[in-house]
């Protein structure tokens, strides 16, 4: 509770607060010296905090990245838990400065709502889990099938569109939250649980015989997941973009965490040393010095390094890159030139 | 005449006490009475019998089963090999966060000691033999637990105190005109104090003494720690403005009394879920870009004044009961409104609604849970943080019974009290 805060609303006047003054985001937040990300409230290999507290996560990592380009220190972001409900309001009422909360990028959001999506952290898309027993192999099958759904959703959309243009019917059983769609599809009472295949393989890892459910072949939707900024600074929607970009980048050219204090006094290849500082001045077009990619990528590594820790084939969640690859490996990740 | 005939027989001892026949007695006959007294109640006995014995067989080995010691649930998976078992290993490994949310590791003692101040601050207002003195304790606990909880400088909580101090002082001082102008006086040097010296004087005072326990943001705290905070402020705040407002709904004023049926009512016909929305997000967008109005206050204020209009109709309920002659004994006495009040109505209406307020005080309790919509990460918004983690997801009734017995342990011994409290005062005229 800041006491300045408290003093001004027991005032109620706007008086005292009156002084605000209409910065931009980057001078706020380096002001303020810390970054105030919207996060997930708990999504496993996205944002969850540890048992120290600690938030780890593919969503969390972009922030840290972020506070590192912006603030130096990848730990200086105060993370804000929110829910699908509360996310964009308070990303359009200044209470974050930016939203990583596995959030698909549509043209609603985009315009109507008067949010900057800068670029696509994960692609996901929705897909189909359904016990071996059953002896189902395409999403196709399903007919007549009781689907376990979390209301509310895209998802929720998504799955009624794709009945309907196959001609088939569904009975859905409305849940509320991922763990209670657990266990009501562990207690049998749906043949299918549908949501994002990235969620899917990590629900399907944490039940006692994953061996015993498979992850039907079908995706029905495209959710592209991307960090969001309000509109209206464009300034701060570059340094989140190109952020990202650079995170992309470096998997692309070769630059990881492990090397980055090497590279970065200079190599042949004059785009690494566009990033890194070492030639022209990159930083400064948005606002900020000439190392400050180094430092975004120094914070976890590079895109691919941040895959592997948080949702690679290594983690429980085991998520293979596909459509998350670089686009010289088939994968849709593709950051334009650094020039 | 006196033919007495021979007596033939004469008993001259007392036959001792038999037992009463084995129906009657003992066991048996609480079983007969209670369990068995007619057919329909021994089916059902029957029947509870086998339901317990149901839970008890599906339950029982998965309780008694329990891995206290593992880092993942895979590795509880491992050690039960199979075998119905709770892993309640996920609660030694983070308790503390579903106790004190993010609040640091290092500072736990501060809620702890907080938690105990405040149960010896409760002690002298639940129990009246205790030294009326504790009373001055209870008094400057806000202060003191609001600095254990958030620290910061050490100026700020005794200057917001220290408004109350310049209200009573103006009370005294404006005493001897009118009771209302004293009253009024105390309002305004209270305001006057908060808005225009309470800042500098926190200000100028920290420059000059820096002290104060470190600052501990409102994001770190979560758990019980939240549920607590929200909680105990709201029962607290609600009572005394519940009865304001209860005053108020019977006053023959009528913009009094307009305000207070307005409130009341707004309150109850919109539901809690609603007025957090609106403290989370619309509040936003009326205040000034740049301020940020700490999400706790924000949802204390929303439960208090939730909480304040049930208490109103609770409380009118018992002011309602009250027979007429005890307000016109009050008048004949000569009691102006507020001794009157003080002296005679309340405690009476207060003793009649204590069922009621403890039900609202315990709803209240239990509603905490709703701020998880809001992003507010209390017991259950952490359980769904805690499965996130890659060690821990697919676990699910472990953290339920750990919370739910959390929360059972504050609501019983609320209702205890009330019953320990009703029947102290039990002093009805059956």
């Amino acid at each position: 509770m800041k006491k300045s805060v408290f003093y001004g609303t027991l005032a109620a006047t706007a008086v005292l607060a009156g002084a605000a003054s209409a910065q931009t985001t980057l001078e706020t937040v380096q002001q303020r010296g810390e970054l105030i990300c919207g996060v997930s409230m708990g999504l496993a290999g996205f944002s969850a905090p540890d048992a120290n507290g600690v938030w780890q996560g593919l969503d969390v990592a972009v922030c840290r990245a972020v506070a590192a380009a912006v603030l130096s220190d990848p730990m200086a972001v105060s993370f804000v838990p929110l829910t699908s409900q509360t996310r964009f309001s308070a990303l359009a009422s200044s209470e974050i400065d930016m939203l990583s909360r596995n959030t698909t990028w549509t043209y609603s959001r985009d315009t109507d709502l008067q949010l900057t999506f800068v670029g696509v952290t994960y692609y996901d898309g929705q897909g189909f889990m359904v016990p071996r027993e059953l002896g189902v192999s395409s999403a196709t099958e399903l007919d007549g099938a009781t689907v376990c759904i979390e209301t509310g959703t895209t998802t929720e959309l998504n799955l009624a569109d794709f009945f309907r243009i196959n001609g088939m019917s569904y009975e859905p059983v409305p849940v509320e939250s991922n763990a209670e769609a657990q266990q009501q599809y562990l207690a049998g009472a749906c043949d299918v649980y549908t949501t994002d295949a990235s969620a899917l393989a990590a629900v399907r890892a944490a039940f006692p015989e994953p061996g015993a459910h498979v992850i039907l072949p079908e995706i029905v939707s495209k959710e592209p997941l991307g960090p969001v900024v309000r509109h209206g600074d464009d300034q701060w929607g570059d340094i989140v973009r190109w952020t990202l970009n650079a995170l992309i980048a470096a998997e692309e050219l070769g630059i990881t965490s492990a090397n980055i204090e090497e590279l970065k006094a200079g190599t042949d290849n004059p785009e690494i040393n566009r990033i890194l500082g070492a030639e022209g001045d990159l930083g400064a077009m948005i606002g900020l010095d000439s190392e400050w990619a180094v430092r975004a990528i120094s914070a976890g590594g590079n895109y691919g390094e941040l895959f592997a820790a948080n949702v690679g084939e290594q983690t429980p969640i085991g998520l293979a890159r596909g459509l998350n690859a670089q686009w010289t490996q088939g994968g849709l990740l593709y950051a334009p030139p650094f020039r | 005449m006196s033919d007495t005939q021979p007596i033939s027989y004469v008993r001259d001892t007392m036959l001792g006490q038999q037992e009463p026949p084995a129906t009657q007695r003992g066991v048996v006959k609480w079983l007969r009475e209670n369990l068995f007294s007619n057919w329909l109640n021994s089916i059902l006995t029957l029947a509870a019998l086998v339901a317990i014995y149901l839970i008890l067989t599906s339950v029982g080995p998965w309780l008694l089963n329990s891995i206290w010691d593992a880092e993942s649930l895979r590795e509880c998976r491992d050690i039960l090999d199979g075998t119905p078992g709770a892993c309640f290993a996920v609660i030694t490994d983070r308790w503390h966060q579903l106790l004190f949310g993010f609040y640091p590791p290092e500072h736990y003692w501060r809620p702890v000691l907080a938690l105990v101040l405040l149960l010896i601050a409760l002690a002298p207002i639940l129990f009246a033999e205790l030294p009326r003195k504790m009373l001055y304790f209870s008094a400057v606990f806000p202060f003191i637990g609001y600095h254990l909880l958030w620290g910061g400088s050490v100026w700020f909580p005794i200057s917001v105190f220290l408004g109350f101090v310049a209200g009573y002082i103006a009370f005294r001082a404006l005493a001897k005109v009118s009771a209302l102008v004293s009253v009024i006086g105390a309002v305004a040097a209270t305001l006057v104090w908060w808005f225009f010296i309470a800042g500098p004087f926190d200000a100028a005072m920290y420059s000059v003494a820096p002290i104060g326990l470190e600052f501990v943001r409102s994001e770190s705290f979560g758990g019980f720690l939240i549920s607590l905070v929200i909680g105990v402020t709201g029962i607290s705040l609600s009572l005394p403005l519940g009865i304001l407002l209860a005053l108020g709904r019977q006053s023959d004023m009528l913009f009094v009394k307009t305000v207070c049926v307005v409130f009341i009512e707004f309150i109850r016909g919109v539901p809690l879920i609603t007025l957090l929305f609106t403290a989370s997000l619309l509040l936003n967008y009326f205040l000034p870009p740049g301020t940020n109005f700490d999400l706790i206050l924000r949802v204390i204020i929303m439960v208090t004044l939730f909480a304040a209009a049930y208490m109103a109709e609770v409380i009118r309920g018992g002011l309602a009961a009250l027979p007429k002659g005890q307000y016109e004994a009050a008048d004949a006495l000569g009691l102006d409104y507020w001794k009157a009040q003080r002296l005679i109505i309340m405690p009476q209406a207060l003793k009649i609604s204590i069922p009621g307020i403890v039900n609202t005080f315990i709803s209240l309790f239990k509603d905490t849970t709703l701020v998880v919509f809001i992003g507010l990460l209390d017991p259950l918004g952490l359980s769904n943080a805690i499965r996130a983690d890659t060690a821990w997801t697919g676990i699910y009734w472990e953290l339920f019974i750990f919370i739910g017995a959390l929360f059972f342990i504050f609501c019983f011994s609320m209702s205890r009290y009330s019953m320990y409290l009703e029947r102290k005062l039990k002093t009805d005229h059956r």
